[in-house]
């Protein structure tokens, strides 16, 4: 064993803010009042007033900064180094993309000042929208949806109102066994039955299944390009043809995006509608978990169909244009997160056209970098090419008793946040790793340092990894019992009785 | 690196890509810039949206002062670009700060379990109504015309392909309080849920525990929305209501013109089986030390795909840890102060206007512009550099001659008196 990354420090412990707070302390100041005070129980009635919001935290403000400061330290994140999440594109998230979202006149912002005030905004939001289409091939697009996940939705509906409008909108949405969770239940929320459809023996689609599949109850497939073993779907334009000689759409997930801007544009490969994920291909920080950005690009058929408001262009100056009579409605307040929108756009204009292809360039070529290094210590269920992101199994060390998820825990040891574990489902144990274009060779190399150690680890002291993480501060957290008894809240203890 | 993949130029790890789906072209989009010119370019397009006006502007998006310590935390690399908490060893930060989101959700609205965040408020509405269908394995909603409008159509667009029927109810034209008498009519065996919002699009208090005995009576859910979280540190919250779904754009998160915000559903322990969203629980590490990770899992589309109780995965966390600063700022104290300097300031600027409704109000009101539009009011007030308050007429006909205006604890006394000596 030999980790060459990281060595331990100390950690601050740190209670709850709720353990920490006592009565009278604050972090806050208001101005004083420049007009008279009003009775609360006189304005609202007394029995509209709450009386106090028992437990809520009263700290200092050295308090408050420390208790968050110190949660931050027990994070993983980007800015520590590489996160090889499989389908998640964690790259890194440039910081002059945080200042400008801040430009005054556009946090200031709000949705409903006047639209001669708002110039600004909507030729951000007109700029990212074309840069976009020229990117994805498309031919219109809304930057309402919030998420991938919103955007899908936005999507499936998009599908259901064109065949609606055409006479019958179908009732079955086809899925194949390598798409994401989010897929079939966007399918479901839009209301439409999902038909799973098998992947071949090379994890693409079956194109005989598919024309087997393909009747007049299927409105659409939905599918992942590349596919989430990270291979690119060859056979894509002959999949639409089948669809589209039967009446049925192709929606693609752009999830993994990252493979193909600049290389290929779904547009031009037979896709109808499809979502980007701004939080992966365009930068966009995940926060923890949050917030994203999911526009929805579409070709000409569907255009009637996107969200109000649409930007329009009235002579010189961008229009909100509500006047759209087949459209699905609103898929969200207002017009999407237009933070992130910023955001992303200021990626795309850092880049330029050449910089984006560059960086599809080497986020390929990192992951068929990592492949060529750990094929001979890992099992590759599938064989062909790789694009962005590369799958192992972990079938040669379960015979050892070890799993995808205690190699991940281990690698923790060896500083680095796991790989995506157990996904995709076609895959027996999935070890799922996508490096992203922000990995240089110095990092990928002790990357895979990491992973061939712990190969070794499992041949001859496998126990080891089966009980990782070993130096976090925090070690194997029981899932299990958080689930039996769910404690969602803090609540105070009742004081100890006192003899 | 290439030597090592068996490729002489990076084109070659594309070479199995069929010519018919390669681009053949370079990509016709503008070659990079730098950092300068990217910060030149936004400043340039932010000083063509309005700046150095004050605004009266609310209707679900309200100018609350940011705390400074709010953007303090959330810029540390270590929330702002880590992955959603799976990895809980390594994730303790944002799964402590998560836990004590669900915390103060629960203790400000009064439920028993809230969830780490939804999109924003208008999609958490349509989600408690989605939860209210599958709890009552009925499909109606009966919402209130109160309801914010663009709420409302999101809640059309979700529940249509559902075969959820909606109806909606009116409001009493003299306090712009609902009408829980046409309430009571519309309510039917087929009702889910009654979905309402306080303070209401109108900024008026509404009735809340007459419409959960109203809708308990008739078999269905209530779900109450709300768009001004700061209502919450003076008003009673809706204690009958069976699911809260909100915004929280008001706890120091950027009006940011429109998003990125964040919502939350809350709601009672023996509805969560049907909640959306991430959830995160309390557990132990095999030290038997206090640890957090993400919970009951099953609900979600990871897990359950088509039977999942909602599409959601990325959600908004990064937007809650700044409403979860801004709850621990300004505390128990400083929250019930904030909300009572913003009732005093309403109150104020609405003492000098002719108001429309007589029902209580927090910090919004809807005014008569008397004769005269509400269009060409706001354009003399924009001459002073003010912008004015909400024409109503887009959203309802019957209100053409009335505009929504709203006061922060950030509005100046004499901005409110340039703005209603206009009237």
């Amino acid at each position: 064993m030999s980790i060459k990354k990281v060595r331990p420090h100390i950690s601050p412990n740190e209670d709850l803010l709720f353990e920490r707070s006592s009565p009278g302390k604050k972090a806050y100041q208001l101005p004083e009042l420049d007009v008279p005070a009003v009775d609360p129980r006189a304005a609202l009635g007394a029995a509209h007033v709450r009386s106090e919001i028992e437990g809520f935290p009263e700290v200092s403000e050295v308090e408050a900064i420390r208790h968050f400061t110190r949660l931050s330290t027990w994070n993983y994140a980007i800015d520590h180094g590489m996160y090889p999440l499989g389908s998640c594109t964690m790259k890194y998230n440039p910081r002059v993309n945080e200042l400008v979202a801040r430009t005054e006149g556009l946090a200031w912002a709000h949705p409903y000042q006047p639209e001669s005030l708002s110039q600004g905004a909507l030729e951000i939001m007109a700029h990212l929208e074309s840069a976009l289409l020229e990117i994805t091939g498309m031919d219109a697009i809304t930057l309402q949806p919030a998420a991938g996940a919103h955007g899908e939705l936005t999507g499936i509906l998009l599908i259901h109102a064109l065949l609606e409008q055409r006479g019958n909108p179908r009732k079955k949405i086809l899925i194949p066994d390598s798409a994401h969770g989010t897929n079939p239940a966007t399918a479901a929320i839009a209301g439409y039955v999902v038909g799973n459809i098998r992947s071949d023996e090379h994890g693409l689609i079956d194109l005989a299944a598919l024309e087997n599949s393909v009747d007049e109850d299927v409105a659409g497939l939905m599918i992942t390009n590349p596919n989430t073993l990270g291979v690119f779907e060859s056979r894509i334009i002959e999949a639409a043809e089948v669809l589209h000689r039967k009446g049925a759409l192709l929606y693609m997930d752009g999830a993994n995006m990252n493979a193909l801007v600049g290389i290929a544009r779904p547009g031009d490969f037979g896709v109808d509608v499809m979502h980007l994920n701004l939080h992966k291909t365009f930068s966009t920080p995940h926060g923890g978990g949050g917030p994203g950005g999911g526009p929805v690009a579409v070709k000409k058929s569907l255009e009637p169909f996107l969200p109000v408001p649409r930007l329009k262009r009235a002579g010189d100056a961008w229009t909100l244009d509500y006047n759209l009579p087949h459209s699905i409605g609103k898929v969200r307040a207002f017009y999407g997160n237009f933070g992130v929108l910023v955001r992303a756009l200021a990626y795309i204009l850092a880049h330029g056209g050449n910089g984006l292809r560059a960086a599809t360039m080497d986020a390929v070529l990192n992951a068929n970098y990592i492949r060529k290094a750990l094929e001979p210590w890992y099992d590759l269920p599938y064989a062909l090419p790789n694009m962005h992101e590369v799958v192992f199994s972990d079938e040669r060390q379960a015979r050892q008793g070890v799993r995808t998820g205690d190699i991940a825990k281990r690698l923790i040891d060896y500083g680095f946040h796991p790989y995506t574990v157990s996904f995709p489902l076609i895959v027996r144990g999935a070890m799922m790793i996508e490096p992203t274009e922000t990995e240089g060779k110095m990092e990928i190399d002790l990357f895979i340092d990491a992973l061939i150690s712990i190969a070794k680890e499992i041949q001859t002291k496998p126990e080891i990894v089966k009980n990782a993480p070993h130096s976090t501060r925090t070690s194997r957290v029981d899932e299990v019992k958080a689930a039996r008894r769910p404690i969602l809240k803090w609540e105070p203890q009742p004081d100890p009785v006192t003899p | 690196m290439l030597e090592a993949c068996g490729v002489e130029t990076p084109e070659g790890l594309f070479a199995h890509l069929p010519d018919a789906v390669r681009l053949q072209r370079p990509l016709q989009l503008a070659a990079g810039i730098s950092e300068y010119e990217i910060v030149d370019y936004f400043r340039r397009c932010g000083d063509r949206n309005a700046t150095g006006y004050a605004s009266f502007l609310g209707a679900g998006v309200y100018a609350h002062y940011r705390p400074v310590l709010v953007d303090t935390v959330v810029s540390r690399g270590e929330f702002l670009t880590a992955y959603t908490p799976y990895q809980a060893e390594i994730s303790q930060g944002t799964l402590t700060s998560i836990f004590e989101f669900q915390t103060m959700i629960c203790q400000l609205t009064g439920m028993d379990a809230a969830n780490a965040s939804m999109y924003d408020g208008s999609t958490a509405l349509a989600e408690a109504a989605l939860m209210a269908a599958r709890l009552t394995s009925k499909g109606g909603l009966l919402v209130a015309r109160t309801v914010h409008p663009e709420y409302r159509q999101v809640l059309k667009t979700y529940a249509r392909n559902q075969g959820m029927p909606i109806a909606e109810f009116g409001y009493d034209q003299a306090t712009g309080a609902s009408d829980l008498d046409d309430l009571g009519r519309r309510l039917n065996p087929l009702t889910a849920s009654v979905i309402m919002q306080s303070p209401n699009f109108f900024g008026v208090v509404e009735d809340v525990n007459g419409a959960a005995d109203l809708a308990h009576h008739g078999g269905a859910l209530l779900a109450m929305g709300f768009t001004e979280a700061v209502s919450l540190g003076l008003l009673e919250p809706p204690a009958k209501a069976d699911i809260i779904a909100g915004e929280l754009q008001s706890f120091a998160i950027s009006p940011s013109y429109g998003g990125p915000y964040a919502g939350i559903i809350a709601t009672r322990d023996k509805f969560l089986r049907q909640m959306p969203g991430r959830l995160v629980g309390e557990t132990t590490d095999t030290h038997g030390r206090r640890a957090f990770c993400l919970t009951l899992a099953t609900r979600e589309q990871h897990i359950r795909r088509e039977k999942a109780t909602s599409n959601i995965c990325t959600n908004q966390a990064l937007i809650a840890l700044m409403a979860t600063v801004f709850m621990s700022v300004y505390g128990k104290q400083g929250l019930r102060e904030l909300a009572v300097q913003n009732l005093a300031k309403a109150h104020y600027l609405a003492a000098k206007l002719p108001l429309r409704f007589s029902g209580p109000f927090f910090n919004e009101f809807v005014v008569s512009t008397n004769g005269r539009s509400p269009e060409e009011l706001n354009s003399a007030l924009l001459e002073k550099k003010i912008i004015g308050g909400l024409p109503l007429g887009r959203f309802y006909p019957e209100l053409s001659g009335a505009m929504l205006v709203c006061a922060t604890e950030m509005a100046r006394r004499e901005q409110m008196d340039a703005l209603a000596s206009v009237f």
